[in-house]
């Protein structure tokens, strides 16, 4: 199980309490779409991700973001937990989504890059150090009913 | 993958904004790896890594500079960077999965530096270079 420090656990959390989950979650998840672009292959649904700015602007892929971030925002709250708090969206994204677990590190570093576009000079290597031990800790339990 | 023409005058023109300050971001996105990415000190041992060392400083230097060589031959990164390659694969021997996490803390570091000019469409022209680049960095690997 994955261990936070109090320094780590206050760095990730002050900082979530200044997220905008709407506006970052569509960020995060456009960038995905624009920079990975093979990760498109799970949004044929989405209508127009022809170009950047039909991304970006999307509708369905800021919705989907806003739902993946606040689902992020669960893990801010249950960091002492998140095999179990996971366990649930593991299995999903195993059987019924068919999600290759490296996306899930993909997504992770765009929360990193947005969150640095957002919180610049606070944005220190420790604060992103926290993060980036939580992203992947998340990853990992979304990676851990695979089967 | 290719870098496209637009890819190409991305980072060219994001390179010349950075100016003579590319030491600088180098610099901190070695600590930024250090920091969030601790297996990476494995190759450090003689280095102080305390935050502001010289060391970390004059290194962030020479990662700058081959940066530098790299934005000024896109259209041969293999050839250009073939002798870091070569120092890499056989002197230093460092796994390649640590150029990523370099790469990334880059990415961090000039997102948090420029988060006007960080859009998603330098973004990804900048991700793709720097994954040309590690390219290249492995090919004398194996």
């Amino acid at each position: 199980m994955v261990h936070f420090t109090a320094e780590e656990k206050a760095a990730v959390v002050s900082l979530w309490a200044r997220v905008n989950v709407e506006l970052v979650g569509g960020e995060v998840l456009g960038r995905l779409l624009v920079v990975y672009p093979w990760t498109q292959r799970f949004f044929d649904s989405f209508g127009n991700l022809s170009s950047e700015s039909a991304i970006m602007g999307n509708p369905k892929v800021k919705a989907h973001g806003k739902k993946v971030l606040t689902s992020f925002g669960n893990a801010v709250k249950h960091m002492d937990d998140l095999k179990d708090t996971f366990a649930e969206l593991s299995e999903l994204h195993c059987d019924k989504l068919h999600v290759d677990p490296e996306n899930f590190k993909l997504l992770g570093n765009m929360i990193l890059i947005v969150l640095a576009t957002h919180f610049t000079k606070e944005f220190t290597p420790q604060v992103q150090a926290a993060w980036q031990k939580l992203t992947t800790a998340v990853a990992n339990a979304l990676t851990r009913k695979y089967h | 993958m290719v870098l496209s023409a637009a890819d190409r005058a991305a980072v060219r023109a994001l390179w010349k904004k950075l100016g003579s300050n590319v030491g600088i971001y180098a610099t901190e996105a070695l600590e930024r790896t250090f920091a969030s990415f601790p297996t990476t000190k494995t190759y450090f041992p003689h280095f102080d890594l305390s935050p502001g060392s010289a060391q970390v400083k004059a290194h962030g230097k020479k990662v700058a500079d081959a940066l530098t060589t790299a934005v000024g031959h896109l259209d041969d990164l293999p050839g250009a960077l073939s002798a870091l390659s070569d120092l890499h694969a056989h002197e230093l021997r460092v796994d390649p999965v640590n150029f990523k996490f370099l790469g990334h803390c880059l990415l961090v570091t000039l997102a948090r530096h420029y988060p006007g000019d960080f859009g998603p469409a330098m973004h990804a022209s900048l991700d793709k270079f720097l994954s040309h680049v590690i390219s290249a960095l492995a090919s004398s690997y194996g």
